[in-house]
C-alpha cells in the first residue's frame, strides 16, 4: 500500500489547484494529517457529534417544510408530520433522536476533555469554541422544544422564560424580547422559531471555527505527551477515518435503535397533548438532558440564587483551563484528580436522576450534595491539585 | 404483560397476517365506528388513514361520506356541512367545544387521536377503564352525568357504560363481548397513537441488519489498516 503521506501534490499544480488549492488543503488536513498513534475510542465522538448535527441539519430543514409556526396550527400541522406526512414520522424521528443522541455526545466529549486535560495549553481555544457550542446547541434545543406546541413545550417554555426574567438587569428585556408581548403566544412561538432555525447555521459556523482550531493544535492523546516527531504519528488516512468509520457504524446501531424501535423514550409523552394555558400538567419535567441544571434550578431556595448556580455551574468549565494551571494533562496521571473528577461526572449524572423525579426531600438533599461536590471539584480541588503538582 | 411485548405482538400480528383476516385493530375499528364516534373523535387522524388497517378506498369513501364537515356558511350565516372525504379529519360530532359539554353534562368528551400515548398506563388502562363500570354501591351518591367506575382514582367518570354484549356484529364471526370489544378497541387505539408503528418496526430491521454488516466490514477493514502498527 503507497502511504498518503508520499503521495505528492498535483505536480505541475493543476488548473484548480492554481486557482483554489482546495484539494491541497483536504490533503494536507484530513489526509495525510499527523494524529497521535494511541487514541482511543473516547476521541471518536467528535466525529460522532459532526455526522449527528449532519442529521438533524437535512431532517430539521424538511421538518420546516412542514411545519406552521402559529399556535392554532402547530401541533396539528406536527401531527400531520407523523401522520399524514410521507416519511414524515421517520424524518421527525431523526429529528428527535438526534437531539438525544447529540447531547450524549457532547457530555461524553466534553467529559473525555475533562479527563485527559484536552482543555490545557495550548488548546483553550478548542476548549472554549467547544463549551460555546454547547451553549448554542442548549439554546437551539429550548427553542426547539417550544415548536410542536405540546403541553410540554409550553409550560417548560414558561419555567425557562420566568428563569430568564429572573435575571438581573437583562432579563427582563431579554425575556421580552423572546416573548414579544406579554405571555407565551403566537408571536413568542414565530420568534422561536426563528431563533431554533437560525441557530442551527450558526452552530455550523462555530463549529468551523472548533475543527480549524484543532487543526492548528492538533489533537491531545491520552498519556498527555503531544507527540514530538514523525514516528510518533499516523496520517489521519486510512488510519483513522477507517476506524471512526468503524465507530459510526456503532454509533448509528444506538440512534437507529432509539429511532425505529424507542420513539417513545424520545419526549414525555405529555407533549402529544395541545398546549393549553389553563391547564398546568402534573409535574413538569424537563428532557433528560436539561435535567441536571433543572435540578439545580428547583435545590434553591431563592429563584435568582438556583439560575446563579445553574449558570455557574457551566462558568466554571470556561474558566478551568485558568484554575488549573498544572502541566500534567491526563487525570490519570493526577492521584487527586483521579479520585475527585469521576466524583464530579458522579454528581452531574446525580443530578441528571434528581431532575427527573419529584422534589422530594431526599432527591433535594442529594442535589444539594452534588452541586456542593461539582463546584468543590472545579474550584478547590483543582487549584489546589495544580498547585501541589507544579511545586513538586 | 408489558406495554412493550404487547405492542411487540400487535406490530408482529399485522405484520403476520393477511389483510382479509381480522385483526384486533380492524375489529376494535368497528366499534370505534359504530360506538365511540358517537361521542369522540380523533381530530389529526384522516379516514384515509384507516387503509392501512386494511379498509379498501371504497369502504372509506362510504364510511367518510357518511360524516358531515364544517362548510362554511349559509346566506342567512348559519353554519353548512358537507359529506366528509378520504382525506378530511376525523371530527368529534359536536360542532364545538360548548356543544360538546352541553351534551355531557359539561365534561367534554376527549379526543382520542393520542389518548392511548398519554395516558399514563397507554391503551390498557382504556381497556380497564371500558370494563370497570359497577353499580354505584350504597351509600355513594354521584353528581347526574357521572357513572361508578373502579378503575378511575375517584371511582367516576362522565362517560355512560358504552359496551354491551352482542350490540354490535363481527363480520369475521368473533363473538362480541364486552371483553372482546374492549381488548380490540384499546388495541386500534394504540395503533392510532403510535401511528405507523408495524412499519417503522419493518424498516429498523431491516436498517439494523445494513449497519451490523457495515460494522463488520468496517471492523475488518480498519484491523488490517492497524496490523503492526498499535
Amino acid at each position: 500500500m503507497t502511504s498518503p503521506l508520499k503521495t505528492p501534490d498535483t505536480d505541475p499544480p493543476g488548473w484548480l489547484e492554481r486557482r483554489l488549492p482546495v484539494m491541497s488543503l483536504l490533503r494536507r488536513q484530513y489526509v495525510a494529517f499527523p494524529m497521535p498513534r494511541n487514541l482511543n475510542a473516547l476521541w471518536s465522538f467528535g466525529a460522532f457529534l459532526i455526522v449527528t448535527m449532519a442529521f438533524m441539519i437535512a431532517s430539521g430543514l424538511f421538518l420546516a417544510i412542514n411545519y406552521t409556526p402559529d399556535i392554532t396550527q402547530a401541533f396539528t400541522s406536527v401531527e400531520a408530520i407523523d401522520r399524514q406526512v410521507p416519511s414524515g414520522w421517520f424524518i421527525r424521528s431523526l429529528h428527535m433522536g438526534g437531539v438525544t443522541m447529540l447531547f450524549a455526545c457532547l457530555y461524553i466529549h466534553i467529559g473525555r476533555s475533562l479527563w485527559y486535560g484536552s482543555y490545557k495549553a495550548p488548546r483553550e481555544l478548542l476548549w472554549l469554541t467547544g463549551l460555546g457550542l454547547m451553549l448554542m446547541v442548549m439554546v437551539t434545543a429550548f427553542a426547539g422544544y417550544v415548536l410542536p406546541w405540546g403541553q410540554m413545550s409550553y409550560w417548560g417554555a414558561t419555567v425557562i422564560l420566568n428563569a430568564v426574567h429572573a435575571i438581573p438587569l437583562i432579563g427582563q428585556p431579554l425575556s421580552e424580547l423572546l416573548l414579544g408581548g406579554d405571555t407565551l403566544g403566537n408571536v413568542a412561538l414565530h420568534r422561536l422559531f426563528v431563533l431554533h432555525f437560525t441557530m442551527a447555521f450558526a452552530i455550523l459556523g462555530v463549529i468551523a471555527l472548533h475543527v480549524a482550531a484543532l487543526h492548528v493544535v492538533k489533537s491531545n492523546n491520552p498519556s498527555g505527551v503531544d507527540p514530538v516527531n514523525p514516528s510518533q504519528t499516523l496520517p489521519f488516512h486510512p488510519y483513522y477515518t477507517s476506524r471512526d468509520g468503524f465507530a459510526l457504524c456503532l454509533f448509528l446501531m444506538v440512534y437507529a435503535g432509539l429511532v425505529f424501535f424507542l420513539p417513545d423514550l424520545l419526549t414525555l409523552a405529555d407533549n402529544y397533548i395541545q398546549a393549553n394555558p389553563l391547564v398546568t400538567p402534573r409535574d413538569i419535567r424537563p428532557e433528560w438532558y436539561f435535567a441536571p441544571f433543572y435540578a439545580i434550578l428547583r435545590a434553591v431556595p431563592s429563584r435568582l440564587g438556583g439560575l446563579l448556580l445553574a449558570s455557574g455551574s457551566l462558568a466554571v468549565l470556561f474558566v478551568l483551563p485558568w484554575l488549573d494551571r498544572s502541566t500534567i494533562r491526563p487525570a490519570t496521571r493526577r492521584p487527586m484528580v483521579r479520585l475527585s473528577l469521576p466524583l464530579a461526572f458522579a454528581a452531574f449524572i446525580l443530578l441528571g436522576i434528581a431532575g427527573m423525579h419529584a422534589p422530594t426531600p431526599a432527591w433535594l438533599l442529594a442535589s444539594r450534595v452534588a452541586i456542593a461536590w461539582w463546584f468543590i471539584h472545579f474550584l478547590l480541588v483543582m487549584p489546589l491539585a495544580s498547585e501541589r503538582e507544579m511545586s513538586s | 404483560m408489558t406495554r412493550w411485548t404487547r405492542n411487540l405482538i400487535l406490530a408482529a400480528s399485522l405484520t403476520a397476517l393477511p389483510a382479509c383476516a381480522s385483526t384486533p385493530a380492524q375489529r376494535g375499528l368497528m366499534v370505534f365506528q359504530q360506538v365511540c364516534s358517537a361521542c369522540h373523535g380523533m381530530e389529526h387522524v384522516t379516514y384515509g388513514d384507516m387503509s392501512r388497517l386494511g379498509l379498501s378506498p371504497v369502504q372509506i369513501r362510504k364510511w367518510a361520506a357518511d360524516r358531515q364537515m364544517p362548510n362554511g356558511t349559509d346566506d342567512n350565516g348559519d353554519p353548512k356541512t358537507r359529506p366528509a372525504t378520504a382525506t378530511d379529519p376525523i371530527l368529534s360530532p359536536y360542532p364545538n367545544e360548548a356543544m360538546g359539554r352541553l351534551a355531557n353534562h359539561g365534561l367534554l368528551p376527549p379526543d382520542l387521536s393520542r389518548l392511548a400515548l398519554t395516558l399514563p398506563r397507554g391503551a390498557e388502562e382504556i381497556r380497564q377503564i371500558l370494563l370497570s363500570y359497577a353499580p354505584t354501591p350504597a351509600g355513594v351518591t354521584l353528581d347526574e352525568g357521572r357513572y361508578y367506575n373502579t378503575a378511575l382514582k375517584w371511582k367516576h367518570i362522565g362517560m355512560p357504560p358504552p359496551l354491551q354484549d352482542g350490540m354490535l356484529t363481527y363480520p369475521d364471526g368473533t363473538p362480541a363481548t364486552s371483553a372482546q370489544m374492549a381488548g380490540d378497541v384499546s388495541a386500534f387505539l394504540d395503533g392510532v397513537a403510535h401511528p405507523h408503528q408495524a412499519k417503522r418496526r419493518r424498516i429498523g430491521v431491516y436498517v439494523l441488519a445494513y449497519l451490523a454488516l457495515m460494522a463488520l466490514l468496517t471492523f475488518l477493514l480498519q484491523r488490517r489498516i492497524w496490523k503492526g502498527r498499535r
